[in-house]
C-alpha cells in the first residue's frame, strides 16, 4: 500500500471537527473502538483501521466533504456494504473511510419506463423487493444480495448466477449520479438508454471507486418470467460436465443460469444443508431455465438429452418452487458449508474460455498439491467464471502465504488460457499485484490516463486496482520520435 | 487533396499514427465510409484508411465470440455468424442507405465506434454491451489493449465502452472482440393497426409499454404512424392505411407460439391485429433498424436520433412537430424517435433539445448537409463538468488531436 502520509494523520483531530461542521450528529465516527467495525471488508485478510469513519446522509454533505478533502488533500475510500472480496473498501491509515450505509431510500419506482432510481446504500435485493408486488424484479444477483449494496454492484460490476441470460450490473444500470472529488455533482445517463457523447456511464461501472463517490443509482427492472425450472444433473467426471456445458450453449441454448460444483463442494453442501445432492458423482450442475412454461419444458428435455449423451449419471428436475429452491440451497450455501470444513478459505475469482475448464481444473489439482492446501470449486460455468475456495489456516505459520500464492498461480492461469483476472469481484488489493498478467505497461498507463480526467490527485481509493500509480503529469507527457518518415511499404493514396 | 494512408498490418497502423503525432496531422478515420457524414464535419490533413486491415481473425462459436480486424466488412461477419445459425443480438444497424452512401459499407470498428444499435437494444443492449474487447493504438502512438474474450470480466476500467461511441476520437482500433449469440429458432411479430384518421401515437406507446412490461420477453417495440407505414415494403404494414405498432416475438417455436397467444389477447383491443410470419418479420425489423421509412426522403433535410425515456417518446415527438415540419416513428419501446425533418433554421436543434430537457436524455443530428453539422451541435452538447472530463479524456488518449478532430465535439 502506498505508505500513509504522517502529516495527515496527526491533523486527525482537526479534520473530525471539520468533519462534523458538515456531517453533525453521530455522521463523524473518530474512535478506535467504533472505527473497528470497519477495519476490512469481506477480504478478512487484511485489516486497518480507518483514519476516521463519515457516513453522510445526502449527495450534498457529500459533495462538501469531498470538496473539503481535496481542497486539504486528504484521501477518501468510498464503501457500500463493505461485502467486496478483493478489499477495495479495505481503509487506510490516512483516508477518510465514506460508508454510504444512511443512503438507503428508494427515490422513484417507474414501471412504465420499467426502472427504479434508488439511492446506493439500498441492498440488492431490497430492489427486488420493492417492485416483487408488480411481479418486477432486478436481475443481476450476487449470492451476497441480502447484504452488498447497489452502489458497491455498480462499483464492481457485480454479477450473479443469472448474468448468463440476463446480463452484468453493467448492461442492467441506466444512470448514476456521481460526486467527482471536487465536489462536483454530475449525472450519466438517466431512464433512457445510451449516452450522448462518450459511455462515461460504462466507465464508471466497475471502477471500483477510484472514478467518484455513487449517490443515486438508476436500473432496469424486467417482469418475472411465468416459470422456472433447474436440472440437478451429476457427472462422473469433471471432463463430462465440462462438455455438457460446452454442448448446452452449442445447442443454441442460454440457460438462465449454469452452474457447476466439484466433489468437495457437493459434500461440504450436503453435510451443512442436506440438499440431497448425489454423493457419488464427480461434478454435479444445476441449469435453470425459465421463461413460459411452453418454453421451458421444451428446454429442460433438450439439455436433459444433452447431459444424457454427456454421460449423466443423475438428472433430477424440479417439480416445484420449493424443490428447485433446494436443489439451489447447496449452491447458494458453498460459501459457509466450506467454512464449516476450513478455519479459512479466500474465494478465487477468475473467467477462463467455457472449453479450457477441464484443463484448468486439472492444472489447479496440481496447484493445491504443490502448496499443500486443498481446494474445492464452484463455477458459474455457463460464463466460464471460477470461483475455486483454497482452504487454509491462519493459525498455521505460513499458510496464508501458501494460500495466496496458490490463489496467483490460479489467476495466472486464468490469464494464460485466454481468461481473465476477475470476472465479477474486481482487483482491489488482491489482484492488484497480478495486473501485469494480463496488461503491458502501455494498457496499464491508458487505464490510468482515465483516472487522472477524473481524479488527477489520486485521492479516491489509492492503491487499489493499480500496481502502480504514475502521476498525471507523468502519463500526460508525450514522447515523440520527430523525423520518422512514413515507411515506404504502407499503401498510399 | 489530402494523403489516404490505408496500412495493411498492425505495424503498419502503428507507424501511420506515430506519424500523424510527429507530424501534427490530423487524420480522418475511416473504413467502409458508410457512416463518414455522420458527425461533425473535420479539418483533416490526411485520411487514414482501415479498410485493408480486414478479416476475421478468431471466430469460435461455442465460446460465443469472434474477433476481427476492424476494417472487416459486417456483410462478412453477419455471413460466418449466420453459417453458424448465430448473430450479433444488438442488431447493427446499416445507416449506409440514410446517408446516403450505398448499403453493405459497415465495418466492425465503425460499428463499435458508434455504438449502434437495432430494435433488439431494449433486451440485449447496444454495441456498448457486446464489445467484448479491443486492441487499438492511441493518439500518442502506442498500441493497447483492454478487455478480452470472456463476458464476465471485471479486470481493470472497462475502455471497451469507452472506445463504443467514441468516434474514433481516441484510439484506432486494429482488432475488435464482439460477442455472438444464437439465433433465435422462431419470430413472429404482432401488428396493431390503428385506425386511418387521428394520431395515435399516445396509445402506442401505452400498447408497448403493456407489452414489454408482460413477460412476454418482445424483443422489438416500434410504432410507425400512419406516413412511416406507408412506407414499408411489408404489405400488411403498408396496405393498413393509419398507424402500426409493431411487436417481436422471439425464441423456442412452442415458447413464441404460447406468447403470441398471450400477449394477443392482453392488446386485442387496441385495434385491429395482424401477424407478420417469419419474412416479413425480417423484413420489417430491418427496415426499422435501418429507418429504411427516412431513407430517399429528400424532403426531409434533417433527421435526428433522440434516446428519451420511453413512457415520454409521444409526448416529446409530438410536441416538437407542433413547432417543426416532419415525420417521426419510434423503436425501443417508444425511448428511440428518429424525426425526420423539413428544412428549418438551425436544423431544429433548439426546440429538440428544449423538448427533451426536463425527461432527461440525448438528441443527436444523424443526417444533414454538411454545413449545417459544422454548424449546430451534432452530439447532445455536454454539462460543463461533463464536458470538462470529456476534454480531459481527450487530452489522455489524442493529445495531438490527431483522430478525427472536432468530429464529436470541437476540440474532441
Ligand atoms: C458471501 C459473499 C458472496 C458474494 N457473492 C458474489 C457474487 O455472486 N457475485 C459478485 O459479483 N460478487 C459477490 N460478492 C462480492 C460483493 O458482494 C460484491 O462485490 C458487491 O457488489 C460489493 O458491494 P458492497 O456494497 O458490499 O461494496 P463494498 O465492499 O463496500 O465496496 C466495494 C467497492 O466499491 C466501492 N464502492 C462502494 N460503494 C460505492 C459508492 N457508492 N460509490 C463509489 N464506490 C463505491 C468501494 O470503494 C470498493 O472499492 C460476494 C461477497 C460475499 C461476502
Amino acid at each position: 500500500m502506498p505508505k500513509p502520509d504522517e502529516s495527515v494523520i496527526a491533523r486527525r483531530a482537526e479534520l473530525a471537527a471539520a468533519l462534523r461542521e458538515i456531517v453533525p450528529g453521530e455522521g463523524v465516527i473518530d474512535t478506535e473502538e467504533e472505527l473497528r467495525a470497519f477495519d476490512c471488508d469481506g477480504l478478512m485478510a487484511y485489516k486497518q483501521l480507518p483514519l476516521i469513519v463519515v457516513l453522510p446522509e445526502t449527495t450534498e454533505q457529500v459533495s462538501k466533504v469531498l470538496k473539503y478533502c481535496h481542497e486539504n488533500s486528504v484521501k477518501i475510500v468510498p464503501r457500500g456494504a463493505g461485502t467486496g472480496l478483493s478489499g477495495g473498501a479495505l481503509p487506510l491509515a490516512d483516508a477518510i473511510t465514506l460508508g454510504l450505509g444512511k443512503f438507503k431510500q428508494i427515490l422513484d419506482i417507474d414501471f412504465e419506463n420499467r426502472c427504479v432510481v434508488t439511492q446506493p446504500g439500498v441492498t440488492n435485493l431490497g430492489i427486488t423487493q420493492a417492485v416483487e408486488h408488480a411481479g418486477f424484479y432486478y436481475a443481476p444477483d450476487p449470492s451476497s444480495q441480502i447484504a452488498c449494496s447497489i452502489g458497491g454492484n455498480v462499483a464492481e460490476n457485480s454479477g450473479g448466477v443469472h448474468c448468463l441470460k440476463y446480463g452484468l450490473t453493467t448492461n442492467n444500470v441506466l444512470g448514476v449520479e456521481m460526486v467527482l472529488m471536487n465536489g462536483d455533482v454530475v449525472r450519466f445517463g438517466g431512464k433512457h438508454l445510451d449516452a450522448g457523447g462518450y459511455d462515461l456511464l460504462g466507465v464508471i461501472t466497475g471502477s471500483e471507486g477510484l472514478l467518484g463517490v455513487i449517490t443515486e443509482v438508476t436500473v432496469r427492472i424486467l417482469k418475472k418470467p411465468e416459470v422456472a425450472r433447474a436440472l440437478l444433473i451429476g457427472f462422473p467426471t469433471m471432463l463430462d460436465a465440462g462438455k455438457c456445458v460446452a454442448d448446452v450453449i452449442a445447442d443454441g441454448i442460454i440457460p438462465g443460469g449454469m452452474e457447476l460444483m466439484d466433489k468437495p463442494i457437493i459434500h461440504a453442501t450436503e453435510d451443512f444443508v442436506h440438499a440431497g445432492y448425489p454423493l457419488d458423482v464427480e461434478g454435479l450442475m444445476i441449469v435453470e431455465l425459465d421463461g413460459p412454461e411452453a418454453e421451458v419444458a421444451y428446454l429442460v428435455e433438450r439439455v436433459e438429452k444433452i447431459a444424457r449423451a454427456c454421460n449423466a449419471t443423475t438428472v433430477r428436475i424440479s417439480e416445484s418452487d420449493d424443490e428447485r429452491a433446494r436443489f439451489w440451497s447447496g449452491r447458494k450455501n458453498a460459501f459457509p458449508a466450506v467454512g464449516r470444513i476450513s478455519p479459512d478459505y479466500i474465494c478465487v475469482d477468475g473467467t477462463i474460455p467455457r472449453k479450457k475448464l477441464a484443463e484448468v481444473l486439472e492444472r489447479i489439482s496440481e496447484y493445491s498439491e504443490k502448496h499443500g492446501l486443498r481446494v474445492a470449486n464452484v463455477f458459474h460455468a455457463g460464463d466460464g467464471n471460477l470461483h475455486p475456495l483454497v482452504l487454509f489456516d491462519a493459525n498455521q505459520p505460513g499458510e496464508l502465504e501458501a494460500a495466496e500464492a496458490l490463489c496467483a498461480d490460479i489467476l495466472t492461469l486464468c490469464v494464460e488460457v485466454g481468461g481473465v483476472l476477475s470476472g465479477e469481484h474486481g482487483i482491489g488489493v488482491e489482484k492488484r499485484d497480478l495486473m501485469g498478467t494480463m496488461f503491458t505497461e502501455d494498457d496499464l498507463k491508458q487505464q490510468q490516463r482515465v483516472k487522472c480526467a477524473f481524479d488527477p490527485e489520486h485521492l479516491l481509493n489509492p492503491g487499489k486496482v493499480y500496481p502502480e500509480l504514475h502521476r498525471c503529469a507523468e502519463l500526460g507527457k508525450m514522447h515523440i520520435h520527430h523525423g520518422k518518415l512514413p515507411f515506404p511499404d504502407i499503401p498510399r493514396f | 487533396m489530402s494523403d489516404t494512408l490505408r496500412p495493411e498490418t498492425a505495424d503498419q497502423l502503428l507507424d501511420t499514427v506515430k506519424w500523424a503525432v510527429s507530424e501534427k496531422t490530423p487524420m480522418e478515420v475511416v473504413a467502409g465510409g458508410s457512416k463518414r457524414d455522420f458527425g461533425r464535419p473535420m479539418q483533416t490533413a490526411a485520411t487514414l484508411d482501415m479498410s485493408a486491415m480486414s478479416g476475421i481473425d478468431t471466430y469460435e462459436p461455442e465460446e460465443l465470440f469472434v474477433t476481427a480486424r476492424a476494417g472487416t466488412p459486417m456483410q462478412e461477419l453477419n455471413a460466418a455468424l449466420d453459417e453458424k445459425g448465430q448473430q450479433f443480438s444488438f442488431e447493427p444497424p446499416d445507416l449506409g442507405p440514410l446517408l446516403g452512401a450505398e448499403s453493405n459499407q459497415g465495418t466492425i470498428g465503425g460499428i463499435a465506434a458508434t455504438n449502434l444499435a437495432g430494435p433488439r437494444r431494449i433486451k440485449e443492449g447496444a454495441a456498448r454491451d457486446h464489445v467484448l474487447g479491443f486492441n487499438a493504438v492511441s493518439g500518442r502512438g502506442e498500441v493497447f489493449k483492454s478487455g478480452g474474450t470472456v463476458v464476465k470480466n471485471v479486470t481493470g476500467f472497462d475502455l471497451s465502452k469507452l472506445m463504443a461511441g467514441s468516434f474514433g476520437t481516441l484510439a484506432v482500433m486494429s482488432h475488435v472482440t464482439l460477442k455472438t449469440l444464437p439465433q433465435p429458432e422462431k419470430i413472429r411479430t404482432l401488428l396493431v393497426c390503428w385506425r386511418i384518421d387521428g394520431v395515435y401515437d399516445h396509445g402506442a406507446m401505452k400498447v408497448m409499454s403493456k407489452a414489454l412490461g408482460s413477460s412476454h420477453d418482445v424483443s422489438g417495440a416500434a410504432h410507425l404512424p400512419a406516413a412511416a407505414a406507408a412506407a414499408s415494403s411489408v404489405d400488411y404494414v403498408n396496405a393498413s392505411g393509419g398507424g402500426v405498432t409493431a411487436l417481436r416475438l422471439e425464441g423456442p417455436g412452442p415458447s413464441v407460439e404460447h406468447r403470441l397467444e398471450a400477449l394477443k389477447s392482453e392488446i386485442k383491443d387496441f385495434g385491429r391485429i395482424e401477424e407478420l410470419h417469419t419474412v416479413n418479420s425480417r423484413t420489417f425489423w430491418e427496415e426499422v433498424r435501418d429507418v429504411r421509412p427516412f431513407v430517399g426522403r429528400d424532403d426531409l433535410e434533417y433527421v435526428w436520433r433522440i434516446s428519451v425515456p420511453p413512457a415520454d417518446g409521444s409526448r416529446i415527438a409530438l410536441f416538437i412537430l407542433e413547432s417543426l415540419k416532419g415525420e417521426v416513428f419510434y423503436d425501443w419501446g417508444g425511448g428511440q424517435i428518429w424525426l425526420g425533418l423539413k428544412p428549418v433554421v438551425n436544423a431544429g436543434a433548439e426546440v429538440i433539445r428544449a423538448a427533451i430537457a426536463n425527461s432527461g436524455g440525448h438528441a443527436t443530428l444523424v443526417k444533414a448537409p454538411a454545413d449545417i453539422r459544422g454548424e449546430v451541435p451534432v452530439m447532445q452538447p455536454l454539462s460543463d463538468a461533463e464536458a470538462l472530463i470529456a476534454g480531459k479524456i481527450k487530452e489522455g488518449f489524442d493529445p495531438e488531436g490527431v483522430l478525427n478532430p472536432g468530429r464529436m465535439y470541437s476540440g474532441i
